[in-house]
């Protein structure tokens, strides 16, 4: 929709040279943005006009730019030994957005609106990610995914602060992984997003929820536990005042589902080689 | 900044915060639509650089220096892309608003992508069709017939508009452009009760662009409803343009108009208004009781917002229960829904050069709306032309005023043109819903099934203001209650203003909701029986030669024309049959069940209502035909032009049709509770018909012959062994001063009855809650098909709807009566994924009373879908679900099961 409250662009060729002040948004795909009325916006900074290449695979692992667009990951093709891979599709498909959104939405705009659904959230934090931050006024700081969304709509940016890079190690990405995801309606927004990984020659486990929670929540065993262990691990980890209220699922839902799925999930991975 | 879209090139500097959307709309590209302006609906999809994406969601800026298209340039070289060429053959549309983001979607997709049509389509909202249509086209099934003289009435042949629909050239309600456009915004209430004390516009007047700020001071201080019935004493007169009492989040403050949206908005936010909050209440069982807050305080009279109770019992119910061998009796409620139509309220007022005020606008009575503009502002009804275009969708909605007084007070105070459209935020915060309703049902049966006693009780919810509540509420007690023969029966209704949006029409209009307490009620009474949910309907459901009665005695002017339900149920039966069984099972977490509902309609409302038509021939041999009545997706235009086709001999491409016009139509009023086709129908049938005498009349004088020798034949006349062309006739009728015109009108009085089955067969996972469909079948005796294909796509977006109702739709509100929802992200209308293909079964009837044959076909269908849905999850997990929707967050909390 039209933002009638905007009345300037800057398409800067460099971040650097923003010196920030309320009324300013960053804008990557907009796909939000112009989504709803932003009264409290009157500029928009482009980020587009950086230029920032959006995939770089390497031995490390891979790094995402902000603005890599959701279509670039999903049609990424990931080297064979990065069994987890197969998330970076599934995660895309996991969003309420079409795939003609997928054009122009970016995955830093999926992190930094950090909505408990965010597939964007899910699958980085899940991949053990880190990100790059640009604070306005300091050097550049680096952050677990884990540790970003701080709540619904919430995370540890600072005013102007730009989220630059998503780092997946290799590490994460050649785990094996198990994947689980509800929603109300068919291919509706995520409910519960639940995703196992597993590093095959240890046999621990790491557990992700997110979409039932308003900020993801990371449970990691040693070994894989127990079915009680597990449930008592979630007792501890996500008290009920932590899991999700809106339209669409309840609390109660979303607590029953986490429990569901990751029982389904520990099962899974607790197999030898079932999806390695 | 340098744009190409299409072949145009041209230079132009978007405002800051503009989308592609605006952009290319306000240079004429009218074709790409606004649904939601959020991106979830798709209405605006055009292609950039080849990638289709939402213009709504685009920066205007980031579109410079790429290659746009939109649906106006997917023609090469005249000829239609063979993805419009697909959706004209299968005619995959009907309102046609979705169509074009539809198809810049669908023409962009790969093979891969046209295999997974739930996920290619999930960014592509349908409301009307169901979307069996859209899959067919883009599987290239062609479905059209072609037109053949004397062969017009029960073919499928293709909507008049449709080339115009595929290209994006039709012109729905704001695709004009007209110099000098002033712009209305409307401030709204964030309380839902208060007293306005004061508003000082000073800041927002001073605003550059503003021309106009009105408040309730500035309007006509005369209270009328902004239902659009004829008889405007069946809603209460409760409403002003602008009140100084506010009694719902979203109830209109004050209109702004200024030169551009974003000056209007801007002024809206600058208006300071001091309210007085007053004490609000939501729930009509609340605002039942003796010290509830008063909404309207009529004469002092304290009647405790009960705007209207209805009651009635023929035999006796006591008596009814006494007999019973068992009793069923519970609660079941409906939620508060919202039509979604992709159109919002929209309209467009302006002064003519012929000093008249002209009125373009969507909505589904322009003739009732032009009376109630002329009652509100004094006007004489020469002076004001009310009409439509193109409407993107009603389904009862748009039964309603409530954007056309603002415009009209706008244009009447400034001298200009004034536009106004709602977002899609308004439509659900301050537009109309379903009346929810909460209905007690008793029921009495002996051992084998016979019932003896009905009685229920229903509570309404109209909300803030009255319209449509006595007569949602008159329905919901009459064919319900009239489907099954019971010598006792027993009604108590009571309709309840509360602080909340209010209700209004929708299809179904308060007989789906208490046909979803109905039909769950004998669904459990046959369960308590132990016979099944096939011979207790059977058993009792009404028969030809019954006695059609509801709760009240004396005569009425409902008659069988037609009876097909027996037909219905079988059909359903059969179908249920064929494919059900356990071979189906998914896993041990899944459960199946199977669920029918039937549900009855008169064909046409009991009200008054009646519509007029005239027909001319032209000089070039072919015919016009002016009907009074709406096509608002519904297919109207599409059938009346078969129907006089059909009376004439000819081939419906030779008569073009002009509808919902006050200046160039017949008086109609309006099109509603399925009136197209038995109504306005039947006018085009008589008007049709006595057009054809006049010809022939008049051709039988022309070559001395008899008149029972001379016959139409396309476009001749045949006359014993004489062959004359209609436009020679025409040329010598003129010559002699005769005039070959016609005109006549119908009423709705002697209505016949149509029926609805349904039945599904879902499973319902007993851990997630979810709930699939395995299949779902409905048979319809709807009397003579007048269009096949129109007639199958009504039933199926009417399906499609009653799935949103049943398993997703709610609108959520907080404690102070704010929605929380109002987005279509947040209100989820079904997507293609959460439709499934149905089968669709006509019952083989001929009506006596309707035109050719037909009856009622567009309202009823949504009835018993819900009920089925929630019978078929009651026998999938032996658990009753009274309440809608059936939500998997909402089904697992009853099956508690732990894993």
């Amino acid at each position: 929709m039209d933002l009638n409250t905007v009345k300037e662009v800057k398409r800067p060729e460099s971040a650097d040279v923003v010196i920030w002040r309320n009324g300013y948004a960053w804008l990557a795909g907009g796909t939000w943005l112009f989504s709803e009325p932003q009264l409290a916006i009157d500029t928009l900074i482009d980020l587009e006009t950086l230029h920032w290449p959006a995939l770089h695979a390497s031995e490390d692992g891979l790094d995402i730019a902000a603005t890599c667009r959701i279509i670039e990951l999903d049609r990424f093709v990931a080297p064979l030994q990065w069994t987890a891979a197969p998330l970076l599709c599934e995660c895309c498909r996991s969003l309420l957005a079409s795939f003609k959104i997928w054009n122009t939405a970016t995955v830093g705009g999926n992190i930094c609106m950090s909505l408990p659904a965010g597939a964007m959230i899910s699958l980085t934090v899940a991949l053990e990610g880190i990100y790059t931050l640009w604070p306005r006024e300091a050097a550049p700081r680096q952050i677990l995914a884990a540790d970003f969304v701080s709540g619904n709509h919430a995370n540890v940016l600072q005013p102007g602060e730009l989220l630059r890079n998503i780092h997946l190690p290799t590490a994460a990405l050649t785990r094996r992984f198990a994947f689980r995801r509800s929603s109300l309606t068919h291919l509706g927004r995520s409910a519960v997003l639940l995703i196992g990984t597993q590093n095959p020659r240890e046999g621990d486990l790491l557990i992700t929820v997110t979409a039932a929670t308003t900020r993801p929540v990371q449970l990691r065993f040693e070994r894989v536990p127990s079915a009680d262990e597990l449930r008592h691990h979630i007792d501890a980890a996500i008290p009920d005042a932590l899991y999700w209220d809106d339209v669409h699922g309840t609390p109660a839902y979303r607590r029953h589902l986490t429990y569901y799925y990751a029982e389904q999930i520990r099962s899974e991975l607790g197999q030898k080689g079932a999806r390695a | 900044m340098n744009y190409t879209v299409n072949t145009r090139r041209f230079s132009a500097e978007p405002r800051p915060g503009q989308c592609l959307r605006t952009f290319l709309r306000e240079r004429g590209f009218f074709g790409v639509k606004k649904g939601c302006d959020a991106g979830d609906c798709g209405a605006c999809t055009v292609w950039l650089d080849d990638m289709p994406m939402h213009s709504c969601l685009i920066p205007a800026f980031r579109a410079a220096d790429r290659q746009i298209t939109t649906i106006e340039g997917l023609k090469q070289d005249g000829k239609l892309h063979p993805m419009q060429q697909a959706f004209l053959d299968a005619q995959a549309f009907q309102c046609g608003f979705c169509t074009a983001g539809m198809i810049m979607t669908a023409a962009s997709l790969d093979d891969d992508a046209r295999a997974n049509l739930s996920e290619a389509l999930k960014g592509n909202l349908c409301r009307c069709t169901g979307y069996r249509s859209i899959e067919d086209a883009i599987h290239g099934v062609v479905l059209a017939d072609e037109d053949v003289a004397g062969m017009a009435c029960g073919r499928s042949l293709k909507n008049p508009f449709g080339e115009a629909i595929v290209t994006g050239d039709a012109r729905y309600t704001l695709d004009i452009a007209m110099d000098g456009m002033l712009h209305l915004k409307v401030l709204r209430s964030p309380h839902p009760h208060a007293l306005i004390r004061f508003i000082d516009r000073s800041k927002a007047m001073a605003v550059p662009g503003v021309i106009s700020i009105f408040t309730w001071e500035d309007v006509p201080r005369r209270l009328y409803s902004t239902a659009t019935h004829e008889d405007h004493l069946v809603d209460p007169d409760d409403t002003y343009i602008l009140d100084n009492v506010v009694r719902f989040v979203g109830q209109r403050i004050a209109a702004i108009v200024a030169e551009t949206v974003g000056a209007a908005e801007e002024a809206c936010r600058l208006l300071d208004v001091a309210y007085e909050i007053l004490p609000a209440v939501f729930d009509p069982v609340e605002a039942m009781k003796p010290d509830a807050p008063l909404l309207h305080n009529k004469d002092g009279k304290a009647d405790h917002n009960i705007y209207v109770d209805i009651h009635g019992e023929v035999g006796s119910v006591e008596a009814g229960f006494k007999e019973a061998d068992a009793i069923h009796e519970m609660t079941y409620s409906t939620s508060r829904v919202q039509h979604v139509h992709l159109e919002t309220h929209s309209c467009i007022t302006w002064k003519g050069d012929d000093g008249r005020l002209h009125v373009r606008t969507s909505t589904q009575a322009p003739f009732i709306t032009k009376s109630k503009l002329c009652y509100i502002f004094g006007l004489s009804p020469r002076n004001i032309h009310v009409f439509t275009e193109r409407v993107g969708g009603g389904f009862g909605g748009k039964q309603e005023m409530i954007a056309e007084d603002l415009c009209v007070l706008a244009t009447l105070k400034t001298g200009r043109p004034v536009m106004w459209e709602f977002t899609r935020e308004e439509q659900f915060t301050s537009a109309t819903t379903r009346h929810p309703m909460t209905t007690r049902v008793k029921l009495g049966a002996k051992r084998n099934g016979i019932l003896t006693a009905i009685e229920i009780r229903v509570v309404s919810n109209t909300g803030a203001y009255g319209g449509h509540a006595s007569e949602t509420l008159a329905a919901a007690l009459g064919n319900p209650l009239t489907v099954y023969r019971c010598p006792n029966k027993k009604a108590d209704g009571y309709a309840v203003y509360t602080n909340m949006v209010p209700a209004g029409g929708f299809r179904g209009y308060g007989s789906a909701q208490t046909t979803f307490a109905i039909e769950c009620a004998i669904d459990d009474l046959a369960r308590l029986l132990g016979i099944s949910m096939f011979e207790i309907r059977r058993k009792n459901m009404i028969q030809p030669g019954d006695w059609i009665e509801s709760v009240w005695e004396g005569p009425q002017d409902v008659t069988f024309g037609s009876y097909g339900l027996d037909q219905c149920l079988d059909r359903v039966e059969a179908a249920l049959a064929m494919t059900h069984g356990p071979a189906r099972s998914r896993g041990k977490d899944w459960v199946e069940g199977m669920g029918i509902a039937l549900a009855m309609l008169e064909s046409g409302p009991p009200t008054e209502h009646r519509s007029g038509a005239e027909m001319k021939l032209l000089p070039d041999g072919s015919y016009h035909l002016a009907v009074g009545s709406t096509e608002m997706g519904n297919g109207s235009v599409t059938s009346h032009r078969q129907i006089a086709a059909s009376v004439l001999n000819s081939r419906t491409k030779h008569i073009a049709i002009i509808n919902a016009d006050t200046d160039r139509t017949p008086y109609d009023t309006g099109t509603f509770a399925s009136t197209g086709t038995v109504v306005a129908g039947k006018a085009v049938a008589l008007t049709a018909e006595a057009l054809r005498d006049n010809i022939i009349e008049f051709a039988a004088c022309f070559t001395q012959t008899a008149p029972s020798v001379c016959c139409l034949e396309g476009t001749y006349v045949l006359c014993g062994e004489r062959r004359i062309s209609l436009v020679e006739l025409y040329a010598a009728g003129t010559r002699e001063g005769h005039h070959f015109e016609a005109r006549r009108k119908a009423y709705s009085s002697l209505r016949s009855v149509a029926f609805n089955v349904h039945g599904v067969c879902v499973a319902v996972n007993r851990i997630t809650g979810e709930i699939e469909t395995l299949q779902s079948a409905h048979a319809a005796d709807i009397g003579r098909l007048i269009n096949p294909m129109q007639c199958r796509g009504q039933i199926e977006g009417a399906i499609a709807m009653g799935f949103g109702w049943a398993l997703y739709e709610k609108m959520v509100y907080d404690g102070n009566g704010a929605m929380v929802n109002p987005a279509v992200r947040n209100y989820r209308i079904p997507t293609f994924a959460d439709i499934p293909r149905s089968e669709v079964y006509f019952a083989d009837t001929y009506d006596t009373t309707g035109p050719l044959g037909a009856k009622a076909q567009g309202e009823c269908a949504i009835n018993p879908v819900a009920p089925a849905l929630a019978n078929a999850v009651t026998d999938a997990t032996g658990i009753r679900f009274p309440d809608l929707p059936l939500t998997p967050d909402r089904i697992f909390e009853k099956l508690s099961f732990q894993p």
